[in-house]
């Protein structure tokens, strides 16, 4: 989890038996948006240490930090897909925001959607489909905030209005349930 | 023939040039405009400003993705500060807010990080960490909901509000 403490956010972790509360980055910069390796022995986050919001990867330990986004923009909440093998953010962009992926060592990296405003991507389980949010202007004088959750296949292809009831946003897929 | 054809482009010319003034006046307009409430990208104006008292303007604004203070939001935190050493029974909280232009998470800690840079100037200027909270509300909090650059000038700020 993320926390800010003395001005400072840095990356945490609790016990969720003992609820004992971790350290896990120390540093001046802002540090959110964690997701664990889907083995637990690597935490991906976003960080503005090197002066903007990019992508790192770490030990679960807090050591070994290493920058894996390189490209242009911004580049923040990561989330590790079920299978291990991508990371899928949110890039900013010439004022655009992005939903895509890219390898757990930074490379391959692919856009799969483009709009004004949208983040916070989800993996499904089986790896193959990702959730996230959009908000859209709900007047044309560009007035007011409709967040809807919309989903697209990795291939980039299928993208669909999930329909909610009310205005929605910042979904988590669980993984599968057993009965 | 020959005759018609220049006429013809010129015609074409005079048009152009026609609707290319127009454009440049509109959108000189529009730059003055923006020009006169903002400094870079740090908002100048006092649309959105309250008073703690008269002479304390109660905000200070950022540039984009920066918790830097400006020459005129340290002389508004001076100016705070002088007014909190004379009303020590009051203490205030200090709100931190971003723009739209970024993920929610990231923006709840720069506005966390913009309310720390007031913070520790007013407490240069003499004020107890133990009068000032602090309270980030990210990008949650808009005070100009429209999606341009003087509306988002407007939200990266930090108010001072009287806590008691």
């Amino acid at each position: 989890m993320s926390l800010a403490k003395d001005g400072k956010s840095d990356i945490y972790t609790m016990d969720l038996e003992t609820r004992v509360v971790q350290r896990i980055t120390n540093h001046p910069s802002i540090d959110t948006s964690p997701s664990y390796s889907p083995d637990g022995k690597f935490i991906t986050f976003n960080s503005d240490r090197s002066g903007y919001q990019q992508i790192y990867i770490m030990k679960d330990d807090g050591s070994n930090v290493k920058r894996i986004s390189f490209g242009n923009g911004l580049y923040g909440t990561p989330v590790w897909s079920p299978r291990g093998d991508l990371i899928a953010f949110t890039k900013l962009h010439k004022g655009k925001f992005y939903i895509g992926v890219m390898r757990t060592d930074g490379t391959g990296e692919r856009l799969l959607t483009e709009n004004y405003y949208q983040e916070a991507p989800s993996w499904s389980p089986n790896g193959r489909v990702l959730i996230f949010y959009r908000e859209t202007k709900t007047n044309a004088k560009g007035e007011g905030f409709s967040a809807k959750l919309w989903s697209i296949d990795l291939t980039g292809y299928n993208e669909r209005l999930i329909k909610t009831v009310t205005d929605a946003s910042d979904p988590s897929w669980s993984s599968l349930l057993s009965n | 023939m020959k005759l018609s054809k220049i006429l013809k482009n010129t015609l074409i010319l005079l048009t152009a040039s026609l609707i290319l003034t127009a454009c440049a006046t509109k959108k000189e307009v529009a730059i003055d405009k923006i020009e006169g409430q903002m400094q870079g990208d740090v908002y100048t104006g006092t649309d959105s400003v309250e008073y703690l008292a008269e002479g304390v303007p109660d905000r200070v604004f950022f540039a984009t993705n920066e918790s830097i203070l400006t020459t005129a939001s340290r002389e508004t935190l001076r100016a705070q500060a002088a007014w909190l050493r004379k009303n020590p029974g009051i203490n205030v909280v200090l709100e931190g807010h971003a723009d739209e232009r970024g993920t929610r998470e990231y923006n709840l800690a720069l506005g966390e990080r913009r309310a720390n840079a007031a913070k520790d100037y007013l407490m240069t200027y003499g004020i107890s960490s133990d009068r000032i909270a602090v309270l980030s509300y990210g990008k949650e909090r808009p005070v100009d909901s429209g999606s341009n650059p003087l509306s988002w000038s407007k939200n990266r700020r930090s108010v001072t509000v009287k806590a008691n």
